[in-house]
């Protein structure tokens, strides 16, 4: 080994910030990685789950005897086997892991079998007699939310004489709204649709459940929170969580799809215990399109107020949340719907007024950027609308009502570190912005957006005091580290960022860092792959436990050396004196001494998040988070006005994430975030056939070709800016960077559109029919072209005449 | 409901295997419940998002709407064989060095469609790239790294022929 300057062994410890391997990634690349589906067992039956045809209908009777009688059935489970209520969020659980008397939607589920191969579940599965007797169903989620208890609600009412269709109401209001909107110069009022997506990850949902006949039941699945699956299970079969164990192979794909769980889970489990066997559902793809648990549709009404110089007077909401059958997430997307508007931009007042309601159609949940997308969407087309009133670039606009670093936000949340102008500055130069806005020829144009989002939420699903994620770790002789670690890879990367952390703090190589995941019996609890929380949670308590070894290690060495333990240092496979870089041991060696010196070497770390962030109000946790993500982007599209076809012919994302720790996976929730958000603007539309067009509450696409999703030639060009602000609390300063580069795609995209051809989209998705009848309204008002550059706005003409301004 | 099983005999990275299955089975089904081949991924049974694709006879086949029979007497090469006892596939290799592979479902399939490209056309553009993976949805990515991926994969590939070459 040659001798080395310190200034060099400190370079080679920089594994953090480099571009490193995923420590699953050649498992991936070659086959070799295991998914639930690749799990077999030996005897394993196939399980299969009968779906209501109907939207809303009574169980008047289910009879099972014929599929029970068919050869190779080896057991039928109905509602009745289960009949106890679940749901994520423990005030509202309303289902059943099958309908007990009611089904609500067209494809909840209500018998299933097992049997001993997949045709034969199917078969069985036809010889399953229901009796319903059909209920008036409610699509449309205003006349949901007026329903008077004439016809059923969809669930009990709560109380007496409530709207059992209400799910959730929740209304805040921040500051004096109504004076903030009566002294603004313009006042901006609209209406805007955010028709419906679903996550389409594509690993399906799949689920094994073995009970072993003596009160040990093990559960695999592809979920995305086996905590929360573990304490369901534990729950609805009565049995000890002790005696429970839940596995999580590798996930294909989340996005907030399998953040709940699900019938299957608990179907695999029941069969297991009435066949003996262990048994496997594996959804179709229409079954998972019925799933669902995507994006809200949104119905928002928009007021926003604004002095003459720009800076925000006030934001007044309206929002409409369609959920569907169940609550699912939908107590927290209501609170998310306006929690999460308040920056990055000031806002001096602030008031929404929220309402979830149900509906007999698939449940809404959490989707990439859970609850706050569809609002994002409507105000930076808001305030896209608002800067051309005053007559400045909207992207000055939105630097001057930059909120700030240090601070709270209007509703009380508490902001730290905020990269947001340094995004604004990347995109404006990337793009090219000056020289393209307002000035591309008509057809063309360019949009921006900003955004933020939380690095997890400051409080857990369930109320508790203990920590929201923890690694354990252990040293062996090798030089080998292992990481047990409860954290959900979903492919975002945790699995490696504990690895990365492991190898950098105790100074070991990349390769030697094993990672033990996925297994409730031998790994401490993680919440969850959800709210952007693992990176900064786990990678906290991966910190956490890696320095308590650390320490041991260099206080053994030290000793040894008759040196101060700070003067040890561990990198790239080595302990180095700082003094002097020429007295060193290999680390495996320093690993022994400190073995010999302490015992055997291991250490647990945990994080828990601060709780001092948030506002004194009922309701002002949620939104809280350590820490938020800054976004901007800048989209530039073709729009051909003939036709209504958008193209976008490129997406500049720039993203605050606090630190990349390794920015090829930081790049990649960058650039799969904006493509995901392009998806939603111009192609997505999970939407449901009426009585004209076949059964009403049938989903009109269940197919990944009919619902439809980018393909490599449908997608744009996409360029990553990473923009590091480094978070006093993050691990290394990070924070997110999952689900906040998501945000602005769709209004940049849609102000783009504005630019090239002066037409405000404010429904989604932009798909043609939508784009050429906003065209066709435009021409004849006579308001289709190019808009007016800053500096020539009507403002002085609207204000000359005495009113304030109004605008759509 | 009578069924029939069928013994069918096929060429699958190199081995010839002969399995048992039903009837209807698709080559996928074959590849994944009869030979325990599970690196070929099942996304959605009916040839829409690319995930079972593998290499027959060359080119790149959606497993899942090939019934088994009609692999018979052909060569099949699905993800695991694309490795080598010496390492991975270059094409491998670089998507884990990119990070193209993000939950790594679709990864198999765009792996089979990239490899039959590349055998085919050694230099391709990002066009052509683009082409010959707008079969396979990746969900993930946004596709930007996946090219990076395949276009690295490409060069080594063409470098390793020079080298077998001579100048």
């Amino acid at each position: 080994m040659a001798r080395k300057s310190l200034s060099d062994w400190k370079s080679d410890q920089a594994l953090i910030g480099s571009r490193m391997r995923k420590v699953e990634g050649l498992d991936k690349s070659t086959g070799r990685a295991v998914y639930t589906d690749d799990v077999a067992l030996p005897g394993m039956l196939h399980g299969k789950i009968l779906r209501s045809p109907h939207p809303h209908a009574r169980i008047v009777s289910i009879d099972t005897s014929r599929a029970e009688a068919l050869e190779g059935v080896h057991a039928v489970v109905t509602g009745r086997d289960m009949p106890t209520t679940y749901g994520i969020i423990p005030w509202t659980p309303d289902e059943y892991p099958l309908c007990v008397d009611r089904v609500r939607y067209i494809g909840d589920g209500v018998a299933a079998v097992a049997a001993v191969d997949e045709d034969t579940a199917i078969e069985a599965l036809a010889c399953i007699d229901v009796q319903y007797e059909e209920l008036p169903a409610f699509f449309d989620p205003h006349e949901s939310a007026a329903a008077d208890g004439s016809t059923p609600y969809i669930h009990e009412p709560r109380k007496e004489g409530w709207n059992g269709n209400v799910t959730k109401m929740v209304h805040l209001e921040f500051g004096d709204v109504d004076g903030g909107l009566e002294e603004a110069d313009v006042v901006v009022e609209g209406d805007y649709l955010f028709e419906g997506t679903t996550h389409a990850a594509l690993e399906p949902h799949c689920a094994i459940g073995q009970w072993d006949g003596a009160g040990r039941l093990t559960v695999w699945s592809a979920t995305q929170v086996p905590h929360y699956l573990h304490r369901e299970l534990a729950r609805v079969f009565e049995l000890d969580a002790a005696k429970v164990r839940v596995l999580q192979p590798l996930v294909g794909g989340g996005f907030g799809g399998k953040s709940e769980p699900f019938d299957l889970e608990f179907c695999v489990a029941k069969l297991s215990m009435k066949s003996g066997r262990p048994v496997k559902i594996l959804y179709t793809r229409e079954e998972v399109f019925y799933a669902h648990r995507g994006r809200h549709p949104f119905h928002m009404r928009y007021r926003t107020g604004a002095t003459s110089d720009g800076k925000l007077t006030s934001v007044d909401a309206e929002i409409l949340l369609d959920g569907g059958a169940y609550a699912s997430f939908g107590l927290v997307t209501t609170y998310y719907s306006g929690q999460l508007l308040c920056a990055p931009y000031a806002m001096p007042a602030y008031r929404f007024d929220s309402t979830r309601v149900y509906t007999n159609k698939p449940a809404c949940g959490p989707k990439r950027g859970h609850g706050s997308v569809q609002p994002r969407f409507a105000f930076e087309v808001q305030v896209d609308k608002l800067a051309e009133k005053v007559g400045l670039d909207p992207l000055e606009f939105r630097r001057r009502n930059f909120i700030g670093e240090n601070t709270r936000t209007v509703n009380e949340l508490r902001v730290t570190s905020n990269g947001f102008l340094e995004c604004l500055a990347s995109v404006e130069r990337a793009s090219g912005w000056t020289e393209k806005f307002r000035r591309l020829p008509f057809g063309r144009g360019i949009g921006v957006a900003g955004s933020t989002y939380i690095s997890g939420t400051n409080y857990p699903i369930y109320p508790n005091e203990m920590p929201q994620s923890a690694v354990q770790m252990q040293i062996d002789r090798s030089g080998r580290v292992a990481v047990f670690s409860g954290a959900s890879e979903i492919g975002q990367g945790c699995d490696s960022v504990v690895a990365y952390i492991a190898a950098e703090e105790l100074g070991v190589p990349l390769e030697w860092v094993r990672v033990l995941r996925g297994d409730t019996d031998f790994t401490p609890v993680d919440l969850g792959a959800y709210s952007s929380r693992v990176t900064f949670m786990l990678g906290n308590a991966a910190i956490d436990a890696a320095t308590k070894l650390r320490k041991t290690v260099q206080k053994a060495v030290a000793k040894v050396w008759d040196s101060k333990p700070g003067e040890v240092l561990l990198a790239g496979g080595y302990a180095v004196w700082a003094q002097d870089t020429s007295r060193q041991m290999p680390i495996a060696e320093a690993f022994n001494l400190a073995e010999a010196e302490f015992g055997t070497l291991g250490a647990t770390g945990w994080y828990n998040t601060p709780k001092d962030v948030h506002g004194e109000y009922r309701g002002g946790t949620i939104g809280a988070s350590p820490a938020y993500s800054f976004t901007a982007h800048v989209a530039e599209v073709d729009v051909d006005v003939e036709t209504g076809i958008v193209e976008v012919r490129k997406i500049w994302v720039a993203h605050d994430c606090g630190r990349a720790l390794n920015p090829v996976l930081v790049e990649g929730q960058m650039e799969g975030s904006a493509y995901m958000g392009f998806a939603e603007a111009l192609m997505e539309e999970h939407v449901f056939k009426d009585a004209e067009r076949g059964r009403a509450g049938l989903h009109n696409a269940p197919s990944l070709l009919d619902y439809r999703l980018p393909t490599s030639l449908d997608t744009p060009e996409l360029e990553s800016l990473i923009v590091e602000s480094i978070d006093p609390e993050g691990p290394y300063g990070a924070k997110e960077a999952g689900e906040g580069p998501l945000h602005p795609s769709i209004p940049a995209i849609a102000n783009a559109i504005y630019d090239a051809i002066g037409v405000r989209m404010d429904r989604l998705p932009f798909t043609p029919p939508n784009v050429w009848r906003a065209v066709e309204k435009a021409r004849a008002d006579e308001n289709l072209g190019k808009p007016r550059a800053p500096g020539s706005t009507s403002l002085e003409r609207d204000r000359a005449a005495g009113e304030p301004v109004s605008a759509d | 409901m009578r069924r029939t099983t069928e013994i069918v005999r096929l060429q699958v990275n190199g081995d010839l295997r002969e399995v048992g299955v039903p009837s209807h089975f698709t080559l996928l089904e074959a590849l994944r419940y009869g030979l325990g081949l599970t690196g070929s991924k099942q996304g959605c049974d009916k040839g829409d998002c690319g995930a079972c694709t593998v290499i027959v006879d060359g080119a790149p086949t959606l497993a899942c709407l090939t019934p088994v029979w009609e692999a018979e007497g052909r060569d099949v090469v699905t993800v695991e064989g694309l490795a080598t006892p010496s390492g991975p596939h270059p094409l491998q290799d670089e998507f884990d060095l990119h990070g193209a592979a993000q939950c790594g479902f679709c990864t198999p399939g765009i792996l089979c469609s990239a490899a039959a490209l590349l055998s085919s056309n050694p230099d391709p553009d990002r066009d052509e790239v683009r082409e010959a993976l707008s079969g396979n949805l990746c969900r993930c990515t946004g596709y930007a790294k996946i090219y990076d991926a395949v276009e690295a994969a490409a060069g080594r590939l063409r470098e390793s022929a020079r080298g077998r070459d001579g100048p």
